[in-house]
């Protein structure tokens, strides 16, 4: 699982070389895109996730414990927590919609900061860090719901509790990806 | 060695094919197509690996029939230009990447370790699910007309301006890249967590640390394709901009990102075949391999050097002199693993009771060829004399010698070696000297030429040249149809001894191991009668074994 998470670094971390590249090009063009980022539901959802790592940790620790109840109520916490935090990407991104960001199809750019055509190189980047990020969440929904009927079915007690401890691995990992994607995206350049 | 099998006898005695072996464990389509044996896998991919490989072969052969004449005179030059993309394609990501991981890898690493299975046998057979539907991406592709921007996609050509199916085949390399990382994953955890008592890993086959390097690259390269790609195939479909100049993007950048997956990508398709020589050229020498722990690090040191030399593939495409300075250093720095490894091979075979059957043909031709193949990259690696030979000829042939030379030859060489152990019976050897002698002298014939007329100046990717280049490629397309026969002959004899070949019994090399000593051929589904224990260094060659016995375990 370790040897899965570096293949994951080093798949995000040819978005990130891309964006740095591009930053130190267009540094301006890049903070006139940010600022139209709404740092609010960025930061709701920073809140969002941390606090879905915290109940994932509980549920490993209730595994380990054989504590089956709480494990399947801190599973179903961290769903649907990480639930809003998709709900919120759906906000933002009707947002763009409507802001004609969306990039490659309709794109405007009416600002006085920033060239258009870099701009849209931001939104690239934006979408597809974002989206892949938006996936891996998707994915890890779609795996911890036989997660929680296996819970509920007692599944997991404290000689058993492997799959529970991988999937917070992969969980927490998703986490940390936005830890750093909220910064580059959102905070940078801004005063 | 307390426990032997069967009584000894003064003559050997009749081989027979064992009762239950993984074979014969179930006939149906789904008991193939569901398994979780390891080995049946690698079947499956052979088999798969096998077509990809006559359809790679094919679109070579077209390729130097339009060039044996200078002209145009069988295709146009955008049929040509999908030719050699889709050769390269299928060769690379279908044949090259996967053939010698993939199916002996998936066969032996559990029985050189003395393990049941692979670690997670369910995520094994799933890759070879998601490596077919890679392939059926690639072919949908073919047969809706191909793709034309070389298989290195470069952008904005392939981002922009081709008219060929670049999505779909995109896709499918995306696709099969997953395919392999999740191999390189289940080596990884089960070289580390599978070994069989006593395994140490100093007493691991250099078979094993080859595996193991590659599988890291594959783990840590893959995913730097994975989104190259998937950026690439964005911009094609939905317009973004990131490589694409116009919309100021670089398409450098895309370079860059390509070549870091795709330069380690090349060590993923040779360290395997280093591996296989190694495990041959102790069996054929009859001793353990002249400095051990060399050759096993130096896998691991071409495995993380090739992370750091992705920027000569960019000497001349406006990256800076001085980082094309400091890559053309640490590109001559992989040449010292290398080197280390065919010294120790060389001094192996010195003074060693060697005996010339075909894998031994395949093994000494893989050395000549390799030596060429290495000295010619050293040309390449400096940086004026690349601006010279940059896209030509010369590069052409000394990949050709790397990979066709070298992995292909030591993948044919352990299809020959490990043939009685996979089927139960020996292939004829008379034609398996005969198909080495060919594909060694085809090979050359092919190639050689290309070093020279690559020099003195012709281009990779045209469809015509000058006349007075005619004469090499006139040489390089006889020589290309004759190591055509030389891969054909094997597919036939191969089939033949499926039913006709000679009973081998369990060990016909007399070689050390756990998969020839401790096993059957063909060997059960649950590989050894009881857990293996291993109690010596690897290629303890100073009792040979015997061949149609088979060492129960020690305790």
């Amino acid at each position: 699982m370790w040897a899965f998470l570096v293949q994951e670094i080093l798949f995000f971390g040819g978005l990130f070389t891309g964006y740095t590249v591009y930053r130190s090009y267009y540094p301006d063009s890049f903070i006139a895109g940010s600022h139209h980022l709404d740092i609010f539901w960025g930061g709701l959802n920073t809140v969002v996730l941390i606090g879905s790592s915290l109940t994932m940790a509980m549920a490993v620790w209730a595994a380990q414990n054989s504590k089956k109840s709480q494990l399947v109520l801190f599973l179903i916490l961290t769903l649907v927590l990480g639930s809003i935090f998709l709900g919120v990407k759906v906000i933002e991104y009707t947002d763009k919609f409507t802001h004609h960001l969306i990039p490659g199809w309709d794109f405007a750019w009416a600002e006085p900061h920033g060239h258009p055509k870099h701009v849209q190189i931001f939104y690239s980047f934006y979408f597809a860090m974002t989206g892949m990020h938006a996936l891996h969440m998707i994915i890890g929904a779609g795996i911890i719901i036989p997660l929680i009927i296996m819970a509920m079915r007692g599944k997991f007690h404290k000689d058993y509790y492997a799959p529970i401890e991988v999937f917070g691995l992969y969980w927490h990992f998703v986490d940390i990806v936005w830890i750093f994607l909220f910064p580059l995206l959102y905070l940078i350049g801004r005063h | 060695m307390s426990a032997v099998a069967v009584p000894k006898h003064e003559e050997a005695p009749v081989l027979e094919i064992p009762s239950r072996t993984y074979l014969n464990d179930g006939y149906s389509i789904k008991s193939w197509l569901l398994t979780l044996d390891h080995k049946r896998i690698a079947i499956l991919y052979a088999v798969a690996i096998a077509i990809f490989f006559l359809m790679g072969a094919s679109f070579a052969l077209m390729i130097r029939l339009e060039l044996l004449t200078p002209g145009g005179d069988l295709m146009e030059a955008e049929t040509y230009n999908k030719m050699f993309t889709m050769h390269g394609l299928i060769m690379i990501f279908f044949v090259l990447i996967p053939s010698i991981p993939a199916i002996l890898g998936n066969f032996l690493i559990p029985l050189m370790i003395g393990a049941r299975d692979v670690a997670f046998p369910r995520l094994n057979l799933m890759s070879w699910y998601i490596f077919m539907i890679g392939g059926t991406f690639v072919l949908t592709a073919a047969l809706f007309g191909g793709v034309d921007t070389g298989w290195t996609f470069y952008t904005p050509y392939s981002s922009v301006y081709a008219n060929s199916n670049v999505i779909l085949t995109a896709g499918g390399a995306f696709i099969t890249g997953f395919s392999s990382i999740l191999t390189g994953l289940n080596f990884i955890v089960t070289i580390h967590t599978m070994r069989a008592p006593g395994m140490t890993w100093f007493r691991l086959p250099l078979f094993i640390w080859a595996h193991y390097a590659t599988s890291l690259i594959q783990v840590l390269a893959t995913p730097v394709i994975a989104i190259t790609l998937l950026l690439l195939i964005l911009e094609r479909g939905l317009g973004l901009g990131i490589f694409n100049p116009n919309l100021g993007g670089d398409p450098i950048l895309f370079q860059h990102l390509f070549w870091f997956y795709s330069h380690p990508a090349v060590y993923i398709m040779i360290l395997p075949g280093m591996g296989v020589i190694s495990e041959m050229i102790a069996c054929v020498a009859r001793r353990r391999i002249f400095g051990y722990s060399f050759v096993a690090f130096s896998s691991l040191g071409i495995a993380i050097i090739g992370f750091f030399v992705w920027g000569h593939h960019m000497y001349v495409s406006g990256q800076s002199v001085y980082a094309g300075m400091v890559f053309s250093l640490i590109t001559m720095l992989v040449a010292i693993p290398s080197a280390i490894k065919t010294f120790n091979w060389t001094a192996t075979l010195y003074k060693g009771s060697i005996s010339y059957e075909s894998p031994m043909y395949f093994t000494v031709g893989f050395l000549g060829l390799f030596v060429i193949g290495g000295v010619t990259g050293l040309f390449l690696a400096t940086m004026g004399l690349d601006i010279h030979m940059h896209d030509t000829y010369f590069v052409v042939a000394h990949f050709h010698y790397i990979m066709v030379g070298g992995e292909i030859m030591a993948f044919m060489g352990g299809l020959h070696f490990w043939w009685p152990k996979i089927t139960g019976r020996c292939y004829p050897e008379f034609w398996g000297k005969i198909s080495a002698t060919l594909i060694f002298l085809g090979f050359n014939l092919t190639f050689f030429p290309q070093f020279i007329v690559g020099y003195i100046g012709m281009p990779r990717r045209y469809h015509t040249y000058p006349p007075e280049m005619q004469i090499f490629n006139v040489m390089s397309t006889g020589g290309a149809f004759v190591l055509g026969i030389g891969y054909l002959l094997p597919f036939i004899y191969f089939l033949w001894s499926l039913k006709y070949g000679k009973v081998a019994g369990p060990n016909p090399w007399r070689a050390k191991g756990l998969e020839w000593e401790n096993t059957t051929s063909p060997p059960p589904t649950e590989n050894f009668a009881s857990t293996p224990i291993v109690t010596e260094e690897a290629y303890e060659y100073t009792h040979l074994p015997e061949a149609h016995v088979v060492r129960a375990s020690t305790h």
